[in-house]
Order: structure tokens, then sequence, then C-alpha cells
């Protein structure tokens, strides 16, 4: 049996808007193991969001706990939970989300800035990253000299500046073309097979899903169907 | 790890250029009319001491004065001090001595060129080494005077200068004063007072006979005390004696007692008065420059929440995005701190340079001392600090879901 690296143990999620109260989750149970590639998907309003915030250690639950590497995260402090997810969770969100006034080579320095890495190491690290990426030539570009799929190339550079475990990415192709998209979900793939990374990504296309192996499907703030998919074996 | 937050500011900051310069105008307007006005009114203040500092805590002069508002300075009617009085204040217990001063206004020729100068007075006999020491009078070339020096002259320093008339003033060059020759016997040290170092100097006795000027109206008695402490009594002493003298009522006096120190002082006290509204008025500019900083900083905040969204979820904490913004506003201050220093002194150095060529005086300088620059230096940076925290917290608080999700 794997260790589990992320566990959600029946995690509810109530938000208050004005005086109406919205359960986002309701009793999320979810256990991801070492190594893993897994899929979550859902329609709007399942409670996705909600999800990723809570297995990236963005927020924590109103009722419940979350355990990363068998620790309860959900007591912690925004400072901790911070200096946890720089460490552990590598983030590809949608829309890139690279700083903009910051080169390529400095958005994927970022995070171990934050780590309080020394320059040199970080220098060479991120260097490191921006060829697996194979933007090696594209170093010195801000994000807007860049197309999409090198701007979501340095998002996957920057998810791995810390070597983080679990590699977190909320619907990573969803504003790409297909053929970038696919480009994108190879890298994925390679870092799934090749670095033994833990990947969660999240999406509403049951294509993109098939590259897991295994997806959960998630409706009204719970799973509501586990599918195993057919490279799991 | 600070330099690398404080790289990312100085990057932030550059990106907005136009933004950034804006904010600063407020700061550096307020930190250079503080340097400009401080450093001008310093040297105001330093240039008046150079002329008078020199006289002692235990020198009085008695004035006539008249009614000021009735006219241009030096036109007042005033009754002219007799050359008796001199003699009635000596015998005033504490005064050492007292005598008569003779100041005319007067012009000089020299190398067929004329000019207006002051020829003064050099008392005789006893009070010829009281006068000497109380004014520190020494010859750079040449001697003093000495009694029975007729049609001889002592010239201040700068007529060694070129400038005056087209040619230095030499030991044994004659001059006119008023057409008629005098010798010159000596030359005054350098003494930094425009008064001192233009002077021409003369006996009283050749002032009365050759120059002719009215022995009865004595222009300053010049009465030196015994004992510093005990000058204000003799101050009061000598006012009693000239209301009896020239008949007048307290409160109605013409004439004054002053002390050059507390002229200083009073000097002193008016200048600090004006260096106090500076302040208020250069206080206020840099409150508004403070302002712009936060207001800049608070826009710059609701801008970046996104980014800071992003920076928290690639693992920064509070403190880091705390940090980063607290910097910015500190950059903000410091450069336009620096930029103001800049702009106050090469505007308070450039008045003086003007009114030396220009006006030819040498009362406007400029003394910026490096307090000042270091004061301000702290200044500002205290101010873009001060100003920047609480956008800063604002920042660092921000909840990382919802500034991920915030559309800019």
């Amino acid at each position: 049996m794997k260790r589990s690296i992320i566990k959600l143990d029946n995690v509810w999620k109530i938000y208050r808007m004005g005086h109406v109260e919205v359960n986002a989750l309701q009793g999320l149970n979810l256990d991801i193991k070492e190594g893993e590639f897994v899929a979550l998907m859902g329609p709007s309003g399942s409670g996705k969001s909600t999800a990723v915030n809570m297995i990236g250690c963005l927020d924590v639950p109103t009722k419940g706990k979350v355990f990363l590497e068998q620790h309860d995260i959900s007591k912690l402090s925004e400072s901790e939970l911070a200096q946890i997810r720089g460490r552990k969770i590598g983030f590809i969100f949608q829309q890139f989300n690279l700083v903009p006034t910051l080169a390529a080579i400095e958005n994927v320095m970022l995070p171990m800035i934050f780590q309080g890495i020394p320059e040199e190491a970080r220098l060479k690290k991120a260097k490191e990253l921006l060829e697996l990426v194979e933007l090696e030539d594209r170093m010195r570009h801000r994000p807007s000299e860049l197309s999409g799929g090198q701007q979501q190339r340095v998002a996957i550079a920057r998810s791995l500046a810390n070597n983080p475990e679990v590699i977190l990415a909320d619907e990573p192709t969803g504003n790409l073309d297909s053929k970038t998209g696919a480009n994108v979900l190879d890298f994925l793939d390679k870092l799934h097979s090749e670095e033994k990374k833990t990947i969660i990504m999240v999406t509403h296309d049951a294509n993109l899903a098939k590259a897991a192996e295994r997806t959960e499907f998630l409706k009204d703030g719970k799973i509501v169907r586990t599918s195993n998919n057919r490279r799991s074996g | 790890m600070l330099k690398d937050y404080a790289i990312f500011s100085l990057k932030n900051l550059r990106n907005r250029k136009l933004r950034s310069w804006l904010t600063m105008i407020g700061i550096f307007i307020g930190i250079a009319a503080v340097i400009s006005l401080i450093g001008l009114g310093e040297g105001l203040r330093l240039a008046i001491m150079s002329q008078f500092g020199f006289l002692g805590p235990d020198v009085l002069g008695v004035q006539a004065s008249g009614i000021a508002f009735a006219g241009p300075p030096g036109s007042m009617v005033a009754t002219p001090l007799s050359d008796e009085l001199a003699g009635k204040i000596e015998k005033i217990n504490g005064v050492e001595a007292a005598f008569n001063r003779y100041i005319e206004s007067s012009t000089l020729e020299f190398n067929n060129k004329q000019d207006i100068g002051i020829a003064g007075s050099a008392p005789e006999g006893e009070n010829r080494k009281i006068f000497e020491r109380m004014l520190n009078l020494r010859a750079d070339e040449g001697r003093l005077l000495k009694d029975g020096d007729t049609k001889k002259a002592v010239v201040g320093n700068d007529f060694k200068k070129e400038d005056a008339f087209g040619k230095g003033i030499k030991i044994g060059d004659k001059i006119l004063v008023n057409d008629i020759f005098f010798e010159v016997v000596g030359i005054l040290e350098k003494k930094g007072s425009f008064i001192f170092d233009r002077i021409v100097m003369i006996n009283e006795k050749s002032m009365i006979d050759v120059l002719g000027i009215d022995k009865k109206k004595v222009d300053v008695v010049a009465v030196k005390v015994k004992d510093q402490n005990r000058i204000v009594q003799v101050k009061e002493d000598i006012e009693k004696l000239m209301r009896r003298e020239r008949n007048v009522e307290k409160g109605e006096e013409d004439f004054q007692v002053e002390s050059p120190q507390q002229t200083l002082e009073t000097l002193n006290s008016t200048l600090f008065a004006v260096t106090l509204f500076v302040y208020i008025i250069a206080g206020i500019s840099i409150a508004v420059g403070g302002i712009g900083i936060m207001n800049t900083m608070y826009t710059s905040v609701l801008e970046r929440t996104k980014e800071i969204g992003i920076m928290k979820s690639i693992g920064a904490r509070n403190s880091a995005i705390f940090t980063i913004f607290f910097v910015e506003s500190g950059l903000l201050g410091t450069v336009g701190g620096i930029i103001g220093i800049a702009l106050g002194m090469s505007f308070a150095y450039g008045i003086s340079f003007a009114g030396r060529y220009l006006l030819g005086s040498e009362i406007i300088q400029a003394s910026v001392s490096p307090f000042l620059i270091i004061g301000a230096l702290i200044f500002s940076f205290g101010l873009g600090t001060l100003f920047g925290v609480l956008p800063a917290y604002r920042a660092s608080k921000l909840n990382p879901v919802d500034s991920l999700r915030s559309a800019k």
C-alpha cells in the first residue's frame, strides 16, 4: 500500500453570502497516494474550485480534516500554510498566473526566494527547469512576450521550483488550443512517469481526464463516482 | 531575502514609471523646499554672524534713531548725538571706555575709478588701544593708524583685490576720499564682513579737520563695559542718562543702545520664526506627499491583488508580501528625498551664486550641512515607510483564494 500524500476526511466548506449559506463542499472524502495521477472532474458549481483550494492548502475547511503527509493542516495559520504549500505543492493554473513584471527565469525563481534559497542555487535550478520545459531560449522574456503554451510551460517550471511532491493543475489546458494543450499534458505526463510526481489535475474535459490513472467525479460538493482508467493496470 | 524583495520592488516601481514619478513629486518638492530654504537661511545667519559676530559680548553701541517709517532707511529725521555724550557715558559705573565714532559714506577714487565707500573714524589717544581690541583690528600689510597720522588711511582687506578699482591697492598708494588724497599706510586683516572689509579708516582728527565732518554730529558712541555680566545694568544706566540728556520720556526714545550680540540674538529669533514658517509649509507639502505615497500604494495593492494571490499560492508568507510593499513605499520616499535634496541644494547654491554675480553681494550664501542632508534622507525614508505601513498590511492580509480569483 502506497503512502497517502493528501487526504481529505469529511471536508465541509460553508460560505456565507449575506444571509445565505452556501455549502460548497459537503463531506468530501478524497485520498491521494504518493505518485498517483488523479483527475478531478465535475460540472461548474460542483465544488471543484473549493476542492482545489483545500487540496492546495490555500484554504482550511469549515469542518473536517485535511492531511498533508499525515499532518493535519486544518488548524495551521496563514503563514504556516504558505510555507508548506511553497515547499510541498506546485500550482499550475488555467490562466498561467505568472507575475507580469518578471522575466520567465525570475518567475521560476520566485517560489525559491520565498523559501530563502540562495541566489546561486536559485539561478541554477531555474535554468535547469526552463531547459526541462524546452524554454532555455526564452529565459529573459516577460510573460507578455510569450505565447500561451510557453507561458504555461514557464508555470510548469515554476511549479517544480521547490521540488514539491504534489503538482496541482487546475484546468491547465483550459486557455490553450488543443495542440498546445496536448503538449502541456505531455509535460505533466512526463513529470508523472519520469519524475514520479503526484499529479492532481482538475478538468471538465473527459478526454484530458483519460491521461490520469484515476478519475474522481465531483457533484454537489462530494465525490459521486470513481473510475480507474486503463493505464492504472 | 531583503535584497531580493528590494530588487522586486524596484522592478515594480520602474514598471509604473509615470505614477512613481508623480508620487515622488510631492515628496521632493517638500524636501527641496526644506533643504533650499534652511540652507539659505543658515547661510544668511552665518553671513550676518560674520558681520558683527567678532564684536565681543562686552560692547554697546549708542545711536540716534528717528521715525523709521518716514522714508527709506538712512533718511530718518534724527537728532544727532552730541560729541560731549561719550565723556558723560564714560563716567557711568561699570563703563571702561566710551568714545565717539564718525561713520561717513564718501566717494572713493583710485586708479581713475570712483566708488562709494564708508569712511570710519578711529579714536585717538588712550581709546585707540581699546578700539583696536574691541574690533580685534590687525594689519595684514603695513601698520594700523597711530596718533598724528594726518591724511593717512588704513583700508579693508577687499581693496587688495582688483575688482574694487580694477587694480589692487598697495601700501603707499594714494586714494581720493571725498576728493582729498590720503596715503594708505596699512591694510586690515580679512574679517569676512562686507562692512569691515571695505572700510577706509581715518583718524578722528583727520576726519574732522581734513574731511570737514561736523564734530558735533556723532554717529555712534562705542561703549566698552568692564564686566560683561553687568552689561544689562550698564545699558539701562546709559538709557537713563540719554533720556535725561535728550529730554525724552521712557517709551519715546529717539536713540538706541544696543549690543551687537543682542542684535544677533534678535536676528536669530527672527530667522528662527522664518525657518519655522518654512518648516510648516514644507511639512504640509511633505504630509501631502506622504498621503500621495499611501494613495499610490493602495492603488498598487488593488491592482496587484491577483499578483499577491499568485505569490501567496507559490509560498509567500504574509511577512514577505508586507516586506515587498513596505520596501516599495520606502523606496518611493527615499528616491523622492534624494531628488529633493539635489534640487534643494542646486536651488540654494544657484541663488547664492546668482546673488554673488548679479548683485555682487556675499550676504546670500548657501550652507547645507551634512546633518541636514542625512536628516532629510532618513526623514524621507521614514515618511515612505510610515505611509506604506497600512497599504502593505492590507496587502499582506489578503486572502489567497479571493485574490487569486480577482479579475486583475
